[in-house]
Protein backbone atom coordinates (compact mmCIF):
# COMPACT_ATOMS: atom_id res chain seq x y z
CA UNK A 1 0.00 0.00 0.00
CA UNK A 2 2.91 2.75 -0.87
CA UNK A 3 0.46 4.65 -3.01
CA UNK A 4 -1.44 7.70 -1.17
CA UNK A 5 -5.21 7.64 -2.60
CA UNK A 6 -7.03 10.58 -4.01
CA UNK A 7 -8.83 11.85 -1.07
CA UNK A 8 -12.13 10.90 -0.95
CA UNK A 9 -12.27 9.62 -4.76
CA UNK A 10 -13.02 5.99 -5.65
CA UNK A 11 -10.02 3.47 -5.68
CA UNK A 12 -11.93 1.85 -8.91
CA UNK A 13 -13.50 3.66 -11.20
CA UNK A 14 -15.43 2.24 -14.52
CA UNK A 15 -17.11 4.34 -17.09
CA UNK A 16 -18.69 3.39 -20.01
CA UNK A 17 -16.85 -0.24 -20.28
CA UNK A 18 -17.52 -2.16 -23.73
CA UNK A 19 -15.90 -5.46 -24.36
CA UNK A 20 -17.07 -7.70 -26.87
CA UNK A 21 -15.50 -11.25 -28.36
CA UNK A 22 -15.83 -11.23 -32.22
CA UNK A 23 -19.44 -10.91 -32.30
CA UNK A 24 -20.91 -11.22 -29.10
CA UNK A 25 -21.19 -8.30 -26.62
CA UNK A 26 -20.72 -9.01 -23.06
CA UNK A 27 -19.51 -5.64 -21.27
CA UNK A 28 -22.33 -3.24 -22.94
CA UNK A 29 -21.93 -0.37 -20.99
CA UNK A 30 -21.02 -0.79 -17.67
CA UNK A 31 -20.06 1.63 -15.21
CA UNK A 32 -18.64 1.13 -11.76
CA UNK A 33 -17.50 3.25 -8.93
CA UNK A 34 -15.37 1.13 -5.88
CA UNK A 35 -15.11 3.34 -3.33
CA UNK A 36 -11.21 2.41 -0.76
CA UNK A 37 -11.85 -0.17 2.00
CA UNK A 38 -15.34 -1.68 0.41
CA UNK A 39 -16.59 -4.50 -1.09
CA UNK A 40 -18.29 -4.78 -4.08
CA UNK A 41 -20.13 -7.81 -5.12
CA UNK A 42 -21.08 -8.49 -8.90
CA UNK A 43 -23.79 -11.12 -8.90
CA UNK A 44 -25.38 -12.60 -12.26
CA UNK A 45 -26.74 -15.27 -14.13
CA UNK A 46 -23.67 -17.79 -15.51
CA UNK A 47 -21.91 -15.89 -18.40
CA UNK A 48 -22.99 -12.42 -17.63
CA UNK A 49 -19.88 -11.21 -17.78
CA UNK A 50 -18.18 -10.93 -14.29
CA UNK A 51 -15.04 -12.55 -14.68
CA UNK A 52 -14.54 -10.46 -17.85
CA UNK A 53 -15.15 -7.55 -16.00
CA UNK A 54 -12.71 -8.48 -13.20
CA UNK A 55 -10.43 -9.38 -16.25
CA UNK A 56 -10.78 -6.10 -17.72
CA UNK A 57 -10.17 -4.40 -14.52
CA UNK A 58 -6.59 -5.87 -14.86
CA UNK A 59 -5.76 -5.11 -17.88
CA UNK A 60 -6.05 -9.07 -18.86
CA UNK A 61 -8.51 -8.24 -21.59
CA UNK A 62 -8.61 -4.88 -23.40
CA UNK A 63 -11.57 -2.91 -23.07
CA UNK A 64 -12.95 -2.17 -26.61
CA UNK A 65 -14.51 0.97 -25.56
CA UNK A 66 -14.62 3.41 -22.20
CA UNK A 67 -12.49 4.17 -19.52
CA UNK A 68 -11.17 2.70 -16.00
CA UNK A 69 -9.30 4.44 -13.61
CA UNK A 70 -7.33 3.14 -10.75
CA UNK A 71 -6.78 5.53 -7.65
CA UNK A 72 -7.53 8.49 -10.23
CA UNK A 73 -5.01 7.54 -12.68
CA UNK A 74 -6.16 6.23 -15.73
CA UNK A 75 -4.97 2.67 -16.79
CA UNK A 76 -6.65 1.57 -20.10
CA UNK A 77 -4.33 4.90 -21.55
CA UNK A 78 -2.35 3.22 -24.31
CA UNK A 79 0.66 4.82 -22.58
CA UNK A 80 0.41 3.38 -19.38
CA UNK A 81 2.87 0.95 -17.44
CA UNK A 82 0.81 -1.97 -17.58
CA UNK A 83 2.95 -4.53 -15.96
CA UNK A 84 3.02 -1.17 -13.07
CA UNK A 85 -0.92 -1.51 -13.07
CA UNK A 86 -0.93 -5.12 -12.86
CA UNK A 87 1.38 -4.11 -9.62
CA UNK A 88 -1.39 -2.71 -8.00
CA UNK A 89 -4.03 -4.90 -7.80
CA UNK A 90 -4.48 -8.87 -6.57
CA UNK A 91 -6.84 -11.07 -8.29
CA UNK A 92 -7.98 -14.61 -7.13
CA UNK A 93 -9.13 -16.58 -10.33
CA UNK A 94 -12.47 -18.91 -10.65
CA UNK A 95 -9.73 -22.09 -11.48
CA UNK A 96 -7.37 -20.30 -8.58
CA UNK A 97 -4.18 -20.75 -11.29
CA UNK A 98 -1.58 -21.35 -8.89
CA UNK A 99 1.76 -22.68 -10.70
CA UNK A 100 2.07 -26.64 -11.02
CA UNK A 101 5.77 -26.72 -10.83
CA UNK A 102 6.03 -24.71 -7.79
CA UNK A 103 5.49 -25.62 -3.99
CA UNK A 104 2.43 -23.22 -2.23
CA UNK A 105 5.30 -21.26 -1.09
CA UNK A 106 6.92 -20.72 -3.85
CA UNK A 107 3.73 -20.18 -5.38
CA UNK A 108 3.47 -17.09 -2.82
CA UNK A 109 6.62 -15.69 -2.95
CA UNK A 110 7.65 -15.61 -7.10
CA UNK A 111 5.93 -12.44 -7.41
CA UNK A 112 6.94 -10.23 -4.33
CA UNK A 113 11.02 -11.83 -4.74
CA UNK A 114 10.72 -11.58 -8.58
CA UNK A 115 8.37 -8.34 -9.14
CA UNK A 116 8.99 -6.61 -5.74
CA UNK A 117 12.57 -7.68 -4.99
CA UNK A 118 11.83 -8.62 -1.64
CA UNK A 119 13.90 -10.59 -0.09
CA UNK A 120 13.76 -14.52 0.02
CA UNK A 121 13.67 -15.01 4.06
CA UNK A 122 11.43 -11.74 4.13
CA UNK A 123 9.38 -12.72 1.78
CA UNK A 124 9.22 -16.18 2.94
CA UNK A 125 8.15 -14.83 6.24
CA UNK A 126 5.39 -13.03 5.12
CA UNK A 127 4.02 -15.83 2.98
CA UNK A 128 4.29 -18.21 6.02
CA UNK A 129 2.15 -15.90 8.13
CA UNK A 130 -0.40 -15.33 5.50
CA UNK A 131 -0.56 -19.18 5.14
CA UNK A 132 -1.02 -19.76 9.07
CA UNK A 133 -3.79 -17.37 8.76
CA UNK A 134 -5.28 -19.33 6.46
CA UNK A 135 -5.27 -22.30 7.98
CA UNK A 136 -2.36 -23.49 5.68
CA UNK A 137 0.71 -23.80 7.51
CA UNK A 138 1.66 -27.43 6.98
CA UNK A 139 0.76 -26.94 3.36
CA UNK A 140 3.72 -24.58 2.75
CA UNK A 141 6.12 -27.21 0.95
CA UNK A 142 3.12 -29.41 -1.22
CA UNK A 143 2.63 -29.17 -4.62
CA UNK A 144 -0.42 -27.98 -5.56
CA UNK A 145 -1.85 -30.88 -7.31
CA UNK A 146 -1.74 -32.69 -3.82
CA UNK A 147 -4.23 -29.99 -2.14
CA UNK A 148 -8.15 -29.94 -2.04
CA UNK A 149 -9.68 -27.78 -3.64
CA UNK A 150 -10.95 -25.72 -0.92
CA UNK A 151 -6.79 -25.33 0.14
CA UNK A 152 -5.37 -24.42 -3.42
CA UNK A 153 -8.16 -21.80 -2.93
CA UNK A 154 -6.95 -20.13 0.16
CA UNK A 155 -3.24 -20.88 -1.21
CA UNK A 156 -4.35 -18.43 -4.63
CA UNK A 157 -6.14 -15.91 -1.94
CA UNK A 158 -2.61 -16.00 0.15
CA UNK A 159 -0.49 -15.67 -3.57
CA UNK A 160 -2.73 -12.44 -4.26
CA UNK A 161 -2.32 -10.97 -0.51
CA UNK A 162 1.56 -11.31 -0.73
CA UNK A 163 1.59 -8.69 -2.84
CA UNK A 164 -0.03 -6.50 -0.78
CA UNK A 165 -2.04 -5.06 -3.72
CA UNK A 166 -3.98 -1.90 -3.31
CA UNK A 167 -7.31 -3.43 -4.58
CA UNK A 168 -8.45 -7.31 -4.51
CA UNK A 169 -9.97 -9.16 -7.51
CA UNK A 170 -11.54 -12.23 -6.37
CA UNK A 171 -13.29 -14.60 -8.81
CA UNK A 172 -15.78 -17.20 -7.29
CA UNK A 173 -13.68 -18.02 -4.68
CA UNK A 174 -16.50 -19.93 -2.79
CA UNK A 175 -17.31 -21.91 -6.05
CA UNK A 176 -15.75 -24.95 -5.23
CA UNK A 177 -16.33 -24.91 -1.22
CA UNK A 178 -18.45 -27.24 0.78
CA UNK A 179 -20.59 -24.63 3.03
CA UNK A 180 -18.21 -25.24 6.54
CA UNK A 181 -15.20 -23.66 3.94
CA UNK A 182 -17.46 -21.38 2.63
CA UNK A 183 -18.09 -19.52 6.60
CA UNK A 184 -14.04 -20.24 6.87
CA UNK A 185 -13.60 -18.16 3.54
CA UNK A 186 -16.07 -15.13 4.18
CA UNK A 187 -13.86 -15.04 7.37
CA UNK A 188 -10.72 -14.45 5.61
CA UNK A 189 -13.06 -11.64 3.35
CA UNK A 190 -13.72 -10.04 6.42
CA UNK A 191 -10.45 -10.35 8.44
CA UNK A 192 -8.73 -9.12 4.75
CA UNK A 193 -11.61 -6.03 5.09
CA UNK A 194 -10.61 -4.98 8.52
CA UNK A 195 -7.05 -4.60 7.30
CA UNK A 196 -8.53 -2.40 4.70
CA UNK A 197 -8.19 -3.98 1.53
CA UNK A 198 -10.95 -3.09 -1.22
CA UNK A 199 -11.84 -5.94 -2.62
CA UNK A 200 -14.31 -6.92 -5.93
CA UNK A 201 -15.19 -9.87 -5.94
CA UNK A 202 -17.96 -12.49 -8.54
CA UNK A 203 -19.87 -14.82 -6.94
CA UNK A 204 -22.79 -17.48 -6.97
CA UNK A 205 -23.25 -17.45 -3.24
CA UNK A 206 -26.23 -15.45 -2.37
CA UNK A 207 -25.58 -15.42 1.30
CA UNK A 208 -21.61 -14.43 0.94
CA UNK A 209 -22.73 -11.91 -1.01
CA UNK A 210 -25.27 -10.57 1.52
CA UNK A 211 -23.06 -11.42 4.22
CA UNK A 212 -19.70 -9.49 2.84
CA UNK A 213 -20.64 -6.88 0.77
CA UNK A 214 -20.91 -2.90 1.12
CA UNK A 215 -22.22 -2.73 -2.55
CA UNK A 216 -23.93 -5.51 -4.53
CA UNK A 217 -24.13 -4.86 -8.53
CA UNK A 218 -26.43 -7.23 -10.88
CA UNK A 219 -24.97 -8.05 -14.04
CA UNK A 220 -27.32 -8.76 -16.56
CA UNK A 221 -27.22 -8.10 -20.83
CA UNK A 222 -24.18 -6.58 -20.23
CA UNK A 223 -24.88 -3.69 -17.70
CA UNK A 224 -24.90 -3.17 -14.11
CA UNK A 225 -28.84 -3.60 -14.35
CA UNK A 226 -29.47 -3.00 -10.39
CA UNK A 227 -26.61 -1.44 -7.87
CA UNK A 228 -27.35 -1.01 -4.16
CA UNK A 229 -26.70 -2.09 -0.24
CA UNK A 230 -27.13 -5.63 0.31
CA UNK A 231 -30.15 -4.89 1.77
CA UNK A 232 -31.08 -3.26 -0.84
CA UNK A 233 -30.97 -5.35 -3.79
CA UNK A 234 -31.65 -8.64 -1.98
CA UNK A 235 -34.22 -7.46 0.11
CA UNK A 236 -36.14 -4.84 -2.04
CA UNK A 237 -34.82 -5.15 -6.18
CA UNK A 238 -36.52 -1.89 -7.66
CA UNK A 239 -35.76 -3.77 -11.36
CA UNK A 240 -37.96 -6.75 -12.36
CA UNK A 241 -35.52 -8.40 -14.03
CA UNK A 242 -33.26 -8.35 -10.61
CA UNK A 243 -36.29 -9.98 -8.58
CA UNK A 244 -36.88 -12.88 -11.18
CA UNK A 245 -32.95 -13.79 -10.81
CA UNK A 246 -33.10 -13.50 -7.48
CA UNK A 247 -36.29 -15.77 -7.25
CA UNK A 248 -34.74 -18.51 -9.57
CA UNK A 249 -31.81 -18.51 -6.67
CA UNK A 250 -34.45 -18.47 -4.11
CA UNK A 251 -35.64 -21.65 -5.93
CA UNK A 252 -32.51 -23.43 -6.15
CA UNK A 253 -32.08 -23.14 -2.52
CA UNK A 254 -29.08 -21.07 -2.67
CA UNK A 255 -30.27 -18.10 -1.03
CA UNK B 1 -20.39 -57.25 7.58
CA UNK B 2 -17.68 -57.94 9.22
CA UNK B 3 -16.27 -60.36 7.10
CA UNK B 4 -16.35 -57.08 4.13
CA UNK B 5 -16.30 -53.72 6.07
CA UNK B 6 -12.33 -53.56 5.90
CA UNK B 7 -12.56 -50.01 7.94
CA UNK B 8 -10.69 -48.98 11.78
CA UNK B 9 -12.65 -51.77 14.48
CA UNK B 10 -12.47 -48.54 16.86
CA UNK B 11 -11.96 -48.97 20.81
CA UNK B 12 -15.43 -49.40 22.63
CA UNK B 13 -17.57 -50.17 19.35
CA UNK B 14 -20.84 -50.19 21.64
CA UNK B 15 -22.95 -48.36 19.06
CA UNK B 16 -21.41 -49.95 16.13
CA UNK B 17 -22.91 -53.93 16.81
CA UNK B 18 -26.45 -52.62 15.12
CA UNK B 19 -24.60 -50.85 12.40
CA UNK B 20 -22.53 -53.74 11.58
CA UNK B 21 -25.75 -55.63 11.57
CA UNK B 22 -27.14 -53.53 8.59
CA UNK B 23 -27.49 -54.80 5.33
CA UNK B 24 -25.01 -53.77 2.89
CA UNK B 25 -24.01 -50.06 2.87
CA UNK B 26 -24.14 -49.67 6.28
CA UNK B 27 -20.55 -48.01 7.00
CA UNK B 28 -21.17 -44.71 5.91
CA UNK B 29 -24.28 -44.01 7.62
CA UNK B 30 -23.07 -46.12 10.91
CA UNK B 31 -20.22 -43.25 10.91
CA UNK B 32 -22.29 -40.21 9.96
CA UNK B 33 -24.77 -41.17 12.79
CA UNK B 34 -22.31 -42.04 15.41
CA UNK B 35 -20.59 -38.92 15.40
CA UNK B 36 -23.16 -36.75 14.31
CA UNK B 37 -21.34 -34.57 11.22
CA UNK B 38 -18.24 -36.53 9.68
CA UNK B 39 -15.41 -35.21 10.97
CA UNK B 40 -12.95 -32.50 9.29
CA UNK B 41 -9.70 -31.17 9.76
CA UNK B 42 -9.55 -27.78 8.75
CA UNK B 43 -6.40 -28.16 7.50
CA UNK B 44 -7.57 -30.81 5.07
CA UNK B 45 -6.88 -34.23 4.82
CA UNK B 46 -9.15 -36.88 6.45
CA UNK B 47 -8.51 -37.40 9.88
CA UNK B 48 -8.89 -40.86 11.13
CA UNK B 49 -10.21 -42.21 14.11
CA UNK B 50 -7.97 -41.83 17.69
CA UNK B 51 -7.15 -45.19 19.61
CA UNK B 52 -7.73 -47.02 15.32
CA UNK B 53 -6.64 -50.65 15.50
CA UNK B 54 -7.31 -50.99 11.93
CA UNK B 55 -7.76 -55.64 11.55
CA UNK B 56 -7.52 -55.75 7.73
CA UNK B 57 -10.49 -57.46 6.07
CA UNK B 58 -10.75 -60.75 5.33
CA UNK B 59 -11.90 -59.49 1.60
CA UNK B 60 -8.94 -57.59 1.78
CA UNK B 61 -6.63 -60.60 2.53
CA UNK B 62 -8.48 -62.94 -0.36
CA UNK B 63 -7.52 -59.96 -2.82
CA UNK B 64 -3.82 -58.96 -1.97
CA UNK B 65 -3.59 -63.12 -2.21
CA UNK B 66 -5.06 -63.33 -5.73
CA UNK B 67 -2.78 -60.50 -6.67
CA UNK B 68 -0.23 -62.26 -5.58
CA UNK B 69 -0.70 -65.26 -7.20
CA UNK B 70 -1.26 -63.21 -10.21
CA UNK B 71 2.07 -61.95 -10.14
CA UNK B 72 4.02 -65.06 -9.58
CA UNK B 73 2.22 -66.72 -12.77
CA UNK B 74 3.29 -63.56 -15.02
CA UNK B 75 6.63 -63.91 -13.69
CA UNK B 76 7.32 -67.61 -14.48
CA UNK B 77 5.47 -67.04 -17.79
CA UNK B 78 8.25 -64.19 -18.78
CA UNK B 79 10.65 -66.62 -17.72
CA UNK B 80 9.46 -69.03 -19.83
CA UNK B 81 8.55 -67.32 -22.90
CA UNK B 82 12.05 -65.59 -22.75
CA UNK B 83 14.22 -68.57 -22.68
CA UNK B 84 12.33 -70.50 -25.22
CA UNK B 85 13.12 -66.81 -27.86
CA UNK B 86 16.78 -67.78 -26.74
CA UNK B 87 16.80 -71.12 -27.87
CA UNK B 88 15.41 -70.34 -30.54
CA UNK B 89 17.14 -67.73 -31.45
CA UNK B 90 20.31 -69.27 -30.74
CA UNK B 91 19.26 -72.19 -32.50
CA UNK B 92 18.59 -70.08 -35.66
CA UNK B 93 21.65 -68.23 -35.70
CA UNK B 94 24.11 -71.26 -35.09
CA UNK B 95 22.53 -73.72 -37.64
CA UNK B 96 23.06 -70.91 -40.54
CA UNK B 97 24.71 -72.19 -43.30
CA UNK B 98 27.23 -68.96 -42.93
CA UNK B 99 27.51 -69.01 -39.27
CA UNK B 100 31.13 -70.32 -39.16
CA UNK B 101 32.79 -67.98 -41.64
CA UNK B 102 30.52 -64.83 -40.37
CA UNK B 103 31.73 -65.85 -36.49
CA UNK B 104 35.21 -65.44 -37.50
CA UNK B 105 34.93 -61.87 -39.19
CA UNK B 106 32.72 -60.48 -36.98
CA UNK B 107 33.00 -62.33 -33.34
CA UNK B 108 36.70 -63.24 -33.54
CA UNK B 109 38.26 -62.15 -29.64
CA UNK B 110 41.73 -61.66 -30.50
CA UNK B 111 40.21 -58.72 -33.08
CA UNK B 112 37.89 -57.64 -30.27
CA UNK B 113 41.13 -57.48 -27.78
CA UNK B 114 42.84 -55.73 -29.77
CA UNK B 115 40.16 -52.69 -30.98
CA UNK B 116 38.54 -52.45 -27.97
CA UNK B 117 41.54 -49.89 -26.44
CA UNK B 118 41.62 -48.27 -29.71
CA UNK B 119 37.68 -47.64 -29.71
CA UNK B 120 37.45 -46.63 -26.04
CA UNK B 121 39.83 -44.06 -27.03
CA UNK B 122 37.62 -42.52 -29.77
CA UNK B 123 34.71 -43.38 -27.82
CA UNK B 124 36.29 -40.53 -25.28
CA UNK B 125 35.88 -37.62 -27.90
CA UNK B 126 32.33 -38.71 -28.76
CA UNK B 127 31.49 -38.84 -25.26
CA UNK B 128 33.42 -35.05 -25.16
CA UNK B 129 31.63 -34.10 -28.39
CA UNK B 130 27.65 -34.86 -27.18
CA UNK B 131 28.48 -33.28 -23.87
CA UNK B 132 29.66 -29.69 -25.58
CA UNK B 133 26.40 -30.60 -28.01
CA UNK B 134 24.16 -31.72 -25.78
CA UNK B 135 24.52 -27.98 -24.11
CA UNK B 136 24.36 -26.01 -26.96
CA UNK B 137 21.44 -27.65 -28.70
CA UNK B 138 19.41 -27.34 -25.21
CA UNK B 139 20.31 -23.72 -24.97
CA UNK B 140 19.93 -23.03 -29.02
CA UNK B 141 16.37 -25.10 -29.34
CA UNK B 142 14.92 -23.21 -26.69
CA UNK B 143 16.06 -19.49 -28.39
CA UNK B 144 14.73 -20.87 -31.23
CA UNK B 145 11.24 -22.13 -29.82
CA UNK B 146 10.56 -18.98 -27.85
CA UNK B 147 11.27 -17.17 -30.72
CA UNK B 148 8.54 -18.80 -32.99
CA UNK B 149 6.48 -18.11 -29.60
CA UNK B 150 6.91 -14.41 -29.75
CA UNK B 151 3.40 -12.45 -30.36
CA UNK B 152 3.38 -8.76 -32.40
CA UNK B 153 3.98 -7.99 -35.12
CA UNK B 154 7.01 -6.33 -34.00
CA UNK B 155 8.69 -9.63 -33.95
CA UNK B 156 7.68 -11.10 -37.22
CA UNK B 157 11.27 -11.14 -39.10
CA UNK B 158 12.49 -12.85 -35.95
CA UNK B 159 9.63 -15.84 -35.90
CA UNK B 160 10.03 -15.90 -39.45
CA UNK B 161 13.55 -16.67 -39.39
CA UNK B 162 13.69 -19.08 -36.59
CA UNK B 163 9.96 -20.87 -38.43
CA UNK B 164 12.69 -21.42 -41.76
CA UNK B 165 15.37 -22.28 -39.75
CA UNK B 166 13.46 -25.29 -37.87
CA UNK B 167 11.85 -26.11 -41.60
CA UNK B 168 14.89 -26.63 -43.02
CA UNK B 169 17.32 -28.40 -40.72
CA UNK B 170 14.82 -30.55 -39.65
CA UNK B 171 14.10 -31.47 -43.15
CA UNK B 172 17.41 -31.99 -44.15
CA UNK B 173 19.24 -35.69 -43.69
CA UNK B 174 21.68 -35.41 -40.96
CA UNK B 175 24.69 -36.98 -43.12
CA UNK B 176 23.32 -34.65 -46.29
CA UNK B 177 24.13 -31.50 -43.47
CA UNK B 178 27.32 -32.71 -42.20
CA UNK B 179 28.60 -33.12 -45.53
CA UNK B 180 28.12 -29.68 -46.42
CA UNK B 181 29.26 -28.04 -43.01
CA UNK B 182 32.29 -30.61 -43.01
CA UNK B 183 33.64 -30.30 -46.54
CA UNK B 184 31.69 -27.36 -47.90
CA UNK B 185 32.71 -25.11 -45.10
CA UNK B 186 37.03 -25.92 -45.75
CA UNK B 187 36.19 -25.47 -49.26
CA UNK B 188 35.60 -21.44 -48.86
CA UNK B 189 38.33 -21.14 -47.33
CA UNK B 190 37.03 -18.14 -45.07
CA UNK B 191 39.77 -16.02 -42.98
CA UNK B 192 39.70 -17.12 -39.43
CA UNK B 193 37.42 -20.09 -39.74
CA UNK B 194 38.30 -23.51 -38.35
CA UNK B 195 38.53 -26.46 -40.75
CA UNK B 196 38.76 -28.87 -37.49
CA UNK B 197 36.73 -31.87 -39.16
CA UNK B 198 35.39 -32.10 -34.97
CA UNK B 199 34.56 -29.03 -34.64
CA UNK B 200 32.85 -28.13 -38.03
CA UNK B 201 31.03 -31.65 -37.33
CA UNK B 202 30.16 -30.71 -34.25
CA UNK B 203 28.49 -27.50 -35.17
CA UNK B 204 26.79 -29.74 -38.02
CA UNK B 205 24.95 -31.86 -34.90
CA UNK B 206 24.37 -28.72 -33.44
CA UNK B 207 22.12 -27.09 -36.58
CA UNK B 208 20.41 -30.16 -37.11
CA UNK B 209 19.43 -31.07 -33.66
CA UNK B 210 18.58 -27.58 -32.38
CA UNK B 211 15.77 -27.37 -34.46
CA UNK B 212 14.26 -31.04 -33.55
CA UNK B 213 14.71 -29.40 -29.90
CA UNK B 214 13.36 -26.25 -31.21
CA UNK B 215 10.47 -28.15 -31.81
CA UNK B 216 9.63 -30.24 -28.99
CA UNK B 217 10.31 -26.76 -26.68
CA UNK B 218 7.60 -25.22 -28.80
CA UNK B 219 5.10 -28.24 -28.11
CA UNK B 220 5.95 -27.72 -24.45
CA UNK B 221 5.15 -24.07 -24.53
CA UNK B 222 2.19 -24.36 -26.10
CA UNK B 223 0.87 -27.17 -24.17
CA UNK B 224 0.94 -24.41 -21.16
CA UNK B 225 -2.75 -23.24 -20.72
CA UNK B 226 -3.39 -19.63 -21.12
CA UNK B 227 -4.69 -19.28 -18.14
CA UNK B 228 -0.88 -19.79 -16.25
CA UNK B 229 -0.21 -16.83 -17.92
CA UNK B 230 -2.84 -14.99 -17.30
CA UNK B 231 -2.04 -15.80 -13.21
CA UNK B 232 1.24 -14.80 -13.43
CA UNK B 233 1.03 -11.07 -15.39
CA UNK B 234 -1.73 -10.40 -12.99
CA UNK B 235 0.90 -10.90 -10.22
CA UNK B 236 2.35 -7.96 -11.93
CA UNK B 237 5.55 -10.27 -14.15
CA UNK B 238 6.33 -8.95 -17.20
CA UNK B 239 6.26 -11.14 -19.93
CA UNK B 240 10.04 -11.98 -20.01
CA UNK B 241 9.19 -12.87 -16.17
CA UNK B 242 6.38 -15.27 -17.06
CA UNK B 243 8.61 -16.64 -19.75
CA UNK B 244 11.60 -17.47 -17.05
CA UNK B 245 9.61 -18.38 -14.41
CA UNK B 246 6.50 -19.84 -15.26
CA UNK B 247 6.17 -20.82 -18.54
CA UNK B 248 9.18 -21.83 -19.56
CA UNK B 249 10.15 -24.19 -16.77
CA UNK B 250 6.57 -26.06 -17.34
CA UNK B 251 7.25 -26.23 -20.96
CA UNK B 252 10.56 -28.09 -20.73
CA UNK B 253 9.43 -30.15 -17.49
CA UNK B 254 6.91 -31.69 -19.44
CA UNK B 255 9.14 -32.51 -22.71
CA UNK B 256 11.90 -34.08 -20.21
CA UNK B 257 11.27 -37.36 -22.06
CA UNK B 258 10.99 -36.34 -25.58
CA UNK B 259 13.62 -33.93 -25.10
CA UNK B 260 15.73 -36.94 -23.72
CA UNK B 261 15.05 -39.13 -26.39
CA UNK B 262 16.75 -36.26 -28.86
CA UNK B 263 19.78 -36.48 -26.73
CA UNK B 264 20.23 -40.25 -27.05
CA UNK B 265 19.87 -39.81 -30.60
CA UNK B 266 22.28 -37.44 -30.40
CA UNK B 267 24.89 -39.49 -28.61
CA UNK B 268 25.35 -41.91 -30.81
CA UNK B 269 24.96 -39.21 -33.75
CA UNK B 270 28.20 -37.87 -32.95
CA UNK B 271 29.57 -41.21 -34.61
CA UNK B 272 28.96 -39.27 -38.21
CA UNK B 273 31.10 -36.52 -37.55
CA UNK B 274 33.79 -39.65 -38.38
CA UNK B 275 32.84 -38.67 -42.21
CA UNK B 276 35.22 -35.77 -42.05
CA UNK B 277 38.16 -37.79 -40.81
CA UNK B 278 37.58 -36.68 -36.90
CA UNK B 279 39.25 -39.97 -35.08
CA UNK B 280 35.90 -40.66 -32.94
CA UNK B 281 34.79 -44.90 -32.07
CA UNK B 282 33.23 -45.26 -35.29
CA UNK B 283 37.02 -43.94 -37.27
CA UNK B 284 38.63 -46.33 -35.05
CA UNK B 285 36.79 -49.40 -35.53
CA UNK B 286 37.20 -48.20 -39.13
CA UNK B 287 40.68 -48.20 -39.57
CA UNK B 288 41.13 -51.93 -37.89
CA UNK B 289 38.80 -52.92 -40.09
CA UNK B 290 39.89 -51.57 -43.09
CA UNK B 291 43.51 -52.95 -41.72
CA UNK B 292 42.41 -56.42 -40.88
CA UNK B 293 39.61 -56.93 -43.09
CA UNK B 294 37.88 -58.22 -40.31
CA UNK B 295 34.94 -56.71 -38.19
CA UNK B 296 35.05 -57.51 -34.83
CA UNK B 297 35.95 -53.98 -34.36
CA UNK B 298 32.78 -52.75 -35.78
CA UNK B 299 30.73 -55.30 -32.71
CA UNK B 300 33.02 -53.24 -30.23
CA UNK B 301 31.75 -50.36 -31.10
CA UNK B 302 28.47 -50.80 -31.71
CA UNK B 303 28.33 -52.75 -28.56
CA UNK B 304 29.63 -49.42 -26.77
CA UNK B 305 27.76 -47.08 -27.99
CA UNK B 306 24.81 -49.42 -26.62
CA UNK B 307 26.23 -49.31 -23.17
CA UNK B 308 26.31 -45.84 -23.33
CA UNK B 309 22.93 -45.32 -24.29
CA UNK B 310 21.66 -47.91 -22.31
CA UNK B 311 21.98 -45.90 -18.79
CA UNK B 312 20.74 -43.08 -20.76
CA UNK B 313 18.01 -44.20 -21.46
CA UNK B 314 17.22 -46.13 -17.87
CA UNK B 315 17.73 -42.07 -16.92
CA UNK B 316 14.82 -40.92 -18.85
CA UNK B 317 12.72 -43.55 -17.46
CA UNK B 318 13.53 -42.59 -13.64
CA UNK B 319 13.29 -38.59 -14.82
CA UNK B 320 9.70 -39.19 -15.99
CA UNK B 321 8.60 -41.91 -13.13
CA UNK B 322 9.84 -39.07 -10.53
CA UNK B 323 8.04 -35.92 -12.49
CA UNK B 324 4.58 -37.64 -12.27
CA UNK B 325 5.64 -39.01 -8.61
CA UNK B 326 6.57 -35.51 -7.95
CA UNK B 327 3.44 -33.76 -9.34
CA UNK B 328 1.09 -36.22 -7.72
CA UNK B 329 -0.52 -37.88 -10.53
CA UNK B 330 -0.68 -41.68 -10.99
CA UNK B 331 -3.25 -43.45 -9.64
CA UNK B 332 -4.00 -46.43 -11.31
CA UNK B 333 -4.60 -44.99 -14.61
N1 LIG C 1 -11.70 -15.31 -24.27
C1 LIG C 1 -12.97 -15.38 -24.66
N2 LIG C 1 -13.29 -15.55 -25.95
C2 LIG C 1 -14.57 -15.58 -26.36
N3 LIG C 1 -15.61 -15.49 -25.55
C3 LIG C 1 -15.38 -15.33 -24.23
C4 LIG C 1 -14.05 -15.28 -23.73
N4 LIG C 1 -14.12 -15.11 -22.39
C5 LIG C 1 -15.42 -15.08 -22.09
N5 LIG C 1 -16.18 -15.22 -23.18
C6 LIG C 1 -17.65 -15.17 -23.23
O1 LIG C 1 -18.08 -14.08 -22.50
C7 LIG C 1 -19.26 -14.37 -21.77
C8 LIG C 1 -19.08 -13.98 -20.31
O2 LIG C 1 -18.12 -14.83 -19.74
P1 LIG C 1 -17.68 -14.67 -18.24
O3 LIG C 1 -16.65 -15.69 -17.98
O4 LIG C 1 -17.32 -13.28 -17.97
O5 LIG C 1 -19.02 -15.04 -17.47
P2 LIG C 1 -19.29 -15.14 -15.91
O6 LIG C 1 -20.34 -14.15 -15.58
O7 LIG C 1 -18.02 -15.05 -15.17
O8 LIG C 1 -19.91 -16.58 -15.80
P3 LIG C 1 -19.74 -17.67 -14.62
O9 LIG C 1 -20.65 -17.24 -13.54
O10 LIG C 1 -20.19 -18.95 -15.26
O11 LIG C 1 -18.31 -17.69 -14.24
C9 LIG C 1 -19.53 -15.84 -22.00
O12 LIG C 1 -20.57 -15.95 -22.92
C10 LIG C 1 -18.26 -16.38 -22.57
O13 LIG C 1 -18.53 -17.38 -23.49
MG1 LIG D 1 -16.88 -16.43 -14.12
Amino acid sequence: MSETPVPGGPLLRMESVRKTFGDSVVLRDVDLEVAPHTVTTLIGASGSGKSTLLRCANLLEEVDDGAIWLDGEEITDPVTDQDAVRRRIGVVFQAYNLFPHMTVLENITLAPRRVHGVGRAEAEAHARELLERLGLGARAGEYPDRLSGGQQQRAAIVRALAVRPRLLLLDEITAALDPELVGEVLDVVRDVKADGMTMVLATHEMGFAREVSDQVCFLEDGVILERGTPEQVFGDPRQERTRRFLGRIVEAGRL
Amino acid sequence: MTATSGRRAEDGPEGETAAEGAPGGGVLEAEVSEEGAPERDPAGGATPGRNEVYVPSRRRIERERHRRGRARRSTAVAALSTLVTAVVLYLVVVDAPGWPRTKETFFDASYAREAFPKVLDGLWLNLRLFAVCGVVVLLLGTLVAVARTLKGPVYWPVRALATAYTDFFRGLPLIICLSIVVFGVPALQLQGVTTDPVLLGGAGLVLTYSAYVAEVVRAGIESVHPSQRAAARSLGLTARQTLRHVVLPQAVRRQVPPLLNDMVSLQKDTSLVSIGGAVEAMRSADVIVGRSLNYTAYIVAALLFVALTVPMTRFTDWVTARTDRHRGQGGIV
